[in-house]
């Protein structure tokens, strides 16, 4: 039964880093961008969600904060893109690591400036509720995460391969001048994809500060574990993405429960880092030869 | 005399044969140029020989060695060199670094002798720019030594490759489309270089090519493949008339 | 740009292009060998900082700038070289043979890891380093006996023929070890880069296949480049041991990894100076906005430089508008500058125009 309840906290927790994951690979596989700064849009989600929802904050309804919050984002995103991004198009990917990494420490500092240092959690209308399932004590958080989480990457998944819109995404990933060349405005998707990224970190972001308290800081490490789940599942990998987010998540609580406690806090960049050298593509590897 | 030869070649990707069964012989000294339709496997049985593929089966002879498991940078000491179809060259570097990153396979400096840039190792690097210096000459490219490759024009980008795996002192040298993207002049210039590479420097040249004006003008023999099969193989006129070869180019109606 | 009359291969083979340029450096190694006779002791000390961070920039520099291969977990290395240096001290061994042993033994962890790491590329390769980062930020609290755990170790005097050298009570001396240390780096450096093995690596970063095409083991070549970058970072890490003179986990965490990187970037990828310049910023930046927040605030009242992590927010500006703007870093300025002189009043803007490269997918490599 212990056990079980590691599994549900792990799962909940694999379901947090596996929509970061999402958002991650999703900018991945519309651009070949990395994000660096995924972790860092979680965090000003949570923050900002905190602010519209908190009772000593605006105190708004607290799905219209949600809303508030991921639209928020949402223009962030296309904003960062439309404005910043652009400024290295044309350069190698390189570049925008750079970039992503500095701006994460911009939006670091901000959220420090504007929301000061000490954590803060958010107050959900199912806060510290408990379901009881036979002998399971399973938490209301825990459940609204793993829904919202299948929700929105069924809505991705199906958006991706079924709409215009996404299709002409995996163009633009796979060769942007030929893009280009078929009419697709490779500009506007990406800031769309930026956008999206940027609703679905703020989503995660709300679902994390839901569990746990955030400082501006926390965008970091958690941004870290993402990008290990999504290598882990492999970058051009949606499902992956998620596949990854839930084992990280999963070996988590059991590694700190299991192993001795130098080595848990590193089980998940061992296993990631095993992974890289057995399958280098990540689990669901999308990497071919190149003809020459 | 039989220089390279190829034998019952495949390699699939997917569920796609890209080169089914070819076999081939390139003799000592001559020009053997491969044609074929787009998609015929050309560069492919060109991976095949530098081994940046695997092949699903068959055999790869250079010079009695039999070459099919070696690994790929084995086979510039050995003396095969090649171009790229998609000019490869190392775009931040100037013309005489990438020529004399060509000289590689005939290194003879280990690297804690580099880094403490023994004696052995300038006299290494003056043996290394005398040769290179020869191939500028050679194809008269001394205006653009030392310029970056990014800034240069594709014409002089495409004998800089050719320059760079002539660096690579091969006996062999593939050349991977090499009038492609060129003008009839730059065409015609790269038909007088394959010749002075054929005949000053006795060299023997495997190249894929699909203009026909310049596979008419240089080559000893030619091999035409389509759909990773033999077509045909005999002198470029007579490949040029083989029905199937005209059928595999235009189609049926035209035989 | 400047037109150069060669009549001897010798010349582009030397270190320096011709006589002027072997006199400007000249006289830059003679100013800095006054320097404890031109400023005060607590700039000596900021210049020692800058050099040993060159040291380590250009360990990350032969890596990523030269070879092509993003990491993004240099501190590790640097702690290794820290951590193993001071473990070797403290039992009793002298300062070089510690600092060669150290060298090597992190040279050697970098080969053994290399090989599995470095078959991965890309963006696959610089989470990859990062994680290694942590994994060693973790290790050094578990490997007790060496590291010290969670107190950490404190670095050993340093004894040199007969003299004691300490950051804080001989500040001249410390820096003319560092700067000893940094000519020697660097040569070795340049002498990688005019020969083969230097030649290997740039074809590696600009285009494997024919890398490989032309002779070049890339995977051999790749571990060689990353063991040695290890080395010289190992180096680094343990002059920086000295000057801080007490290290522990939290001194070489990912935010290190990420400024070793940054500060490469910023200073200019693929070149020597890159490194150099890129210390300059890391570490003279803090002190540019304390003496500039002082003289903001006295006029407006107010402190800006009170507010935590405004170092490193302004650093990360500063890198934003770079990225943008001039790529190239301050090497690309620096070279535009000299360019704008040397060929006075013919500098056309059009002379430095990036080429620009459009995204093609590295997942069909």
């Amino acid at each position: 039964m212990d056990i079980l309840q590691l599994l549900i906290s792990g799962v909940a927790n694999g379901c947090i880093y596996g929509l970061l994951a999402l958002g991650f690979v999703l900018i991945y596989k519309a651009s070949e961008a990395v994000n660096f700064a995924q972790g860092d849009m979680l965090m000003l989600g949570a923050f900002l969600g905190i602010s519209f929802i908190n009772a000593d904050q605006a105190n708004l309804p607290f799905l219209l904060g949600i809303t508030f919050a991921a639209v928020i984002m949402g223009a962030f995103g296309y904003l960062l893109d439309r404005f910043i991004l652009r400024g290295i198009f044309g350069q190698p990917q390189f570049a925008m690591v750079i970039l992503t990494i500095s701006l994460g420490f911009l939006m670091r500092f901000v959220a420090g400036v504007i929301w000061g240092h000490s954590p803060v959690s958010l107050q959900t209308p199912f806060s510290g509720k408990m379901l009881a399932l036979g002998s399971l004590s399973i938490a209301y958080v825990d459940i609204i995460i793993i829904i919202s989480t299948i929700a929105l990457t069924s809505i991705l998944y199906f958006f991706f391969a079924h709409t215009r819109l996404g299709i002409a995404m995996q163009a633009s990933s796979q060769n942007q001048m030929a893009a280009y060349y078929m009419g697709i405005p490779v500009k506007r998707v990406n800031g769309i994809v930026w956008a999206l990224s940027g609703v679905v970190a703020a989503l995660a972001g709300i679902l994390f500060a839901a569990k746990g308290a955030i400082e501006p800081s926390v965008g970091l490490l958690f941004g870290i574990k993402a990008f290990a789940a999504a290598v882990i599942g492999g970058l051009g990998s949606l499902p992956g993405a998620l596949a990854g987010g839930l084992l990280v998540g999963v070996i988590e609580p059991f590694a700190g429960r299991y192993l001795p406690l130098g080595l848990s806090q590193i089980a998940p960049y061992v296993v990631m880092l095993i992974v890289l050298i057995v399958r280098p593509g990540g689990i669901f590897s999308q990497v071919k030869q190149k003809k020459v | 005399m039989s220089l390279l030869k190829v034998d019952s070649l495949s390699i699939a990707f997917g569920g796609v044969k890209a080169v089914d069964n070819i076999s081939f012989e390139v003799n000592e000294g001559e020009v053997f140029t491969i044609v074929g339709p787009n998609g015929a496997g050309k560069s492919t049985i060109f991976n095949l020989i530098s081994r940046l593929y695997e092949p699903l089966s068959g055999r790869i002879t250079f010079d009695d060695t039999d070459i099919t498991k070696l690994p790929a940078h084995d086979i510039a000491k050995l003396g095969i060199a090649r171009t790229f179809q998609n000019i490869e060259l190392f775009d931040h570097s100037s013309v005489l670094q990438n020529l004399l990153i060509g000289r590689h396979s005939q290194r003879n400096t280990s690297w804690i002798q580099d880094l403490l840039f023994l004696p052995k190792v300038r006299r290494s690097e003056r043996e290394h720019r005398l040769q290179v210096e020869k191939i500028i000459d050679f194809l008269e490219l001394a205006p653009y030594r030392d310029k970056l490759i990014a800034g240069l024009p594709y014409g002089i980008r495409k004998v800089v490759e050719i320059a760079r795996a002539l660096a690579a002192n091969p006996k062999l040298i593939l050349l991977d489309e090499p009038a492609s993207g060129l003008s009839v002049e730059e065409t015609s210039e790269m038909a007088w270089w394959i010749e002075d590479m054929q005949k000053d420097l006795g060299l023997t040249i495997l190249m894929v090519e699909h203009d026909m004006s310049l596979v008419n003008r240089v080559s000893d023999r030619v091999l035409a493949v389509a759909e990773g099969k033999f077509l045909a193989q005999g002198t470029a006129a007579e490949v040029q008339a083989n029905p199937q070869v005209i059928e595999a180019y235009l189609g049926q109606e035209s035989v | 740009m400047k037109a150069q009359f060669k009549h001897s291969y010798d010349q582009d083979i030397n270190i320096f292009d011709d006589k002027s340029q072997l006199i400007k450096y000249g006289v830059l190694l003679l100013l800095l060998l006054m320097a404890p006779w031109l400023l005060s002791n607590y700039y000596i000390s900021e210049l020692s900082a800058i050099l040993i961070w060159s040291i380590s920039g250009l360990g990350l520099m032969l890596l990523t700038g030269h070879t092509g291969q993003v990491s993004l977990g240099h501190a590790a290395f640097m702690a290794i070289g820290a951590f193993s240096h001071m473990a070797l001290m403290a039992r009793g061994w002298n300062f070089f043979p510690a600092l060669i042993a150290c060298a090597l033994i992190t040279g050697v962890i970098g080969a053994i890891i290399a090989r599995p790491i470095l078959r991965t590329s890309g963006i696959y390769l610089a989470i990859a380093t990062l994680a290694l980062s942590i994994i060693v930020e973790d290790i050094a609290i578990v490997a007790e006996p060496i590291t010290g755990g969670i107190s950490g170790t404190f670095a050993s005097p340093i004894n040199l023929f007969g003299y004691t050298i300490d950051r804080y009570i001989t500040p001249k001396a410390f820096y003319y070890l560092c700067l000893a240390l940094v000519v020697l780096v660097t040569l070795g450096y340049i002498n990688l880069l005019r020969s083969g093995t230097g030649r290997s690596f740039l074809a590696i970063r600009d285009s494997e296949v024919s890398a490989r095409a032309l002779g070049v083991n890339v995977p051999q070549a790749k571990t060689l480049a990353f063991s040695i970058s290890c080395a010289i970072t190992a180096v680094g890490g343990a002059m920086y041991g000295h000057f801080v003179q007490a290290v522990n986990y939290e001194s070489f965490t990912v935010i290190i990894s990420i400024t070793i990187l940054l500060q490469i970037v910023i200073g200019g990828l693929g070149s020597i100076h890159g490194a150099f310049f890129g210390a300059v910023v890391v570490v003279l930046l803090p002190q540019v906005i304390a003496i500039l927040g002082d003289m903001v605030g006295q006029g407006a009242g107010s402190s800006i430089t009170s507010i935590p992590g405004i170092d490193t927010a302004l650093f990360a500006l500063v890198i934003v508008i770079m990225i943008i703007y001039e790529p190239r870093g301050i090497y690309g300025i620096w070279i535009k500058i000299r360019t704008w002189f040397q060929m006075f009043p013919l500098y056309r803007k059009g002379l430095f125009r990036r080429s620009k490269t459009y995204l093609k997918t590295e997942r069909m490599r």
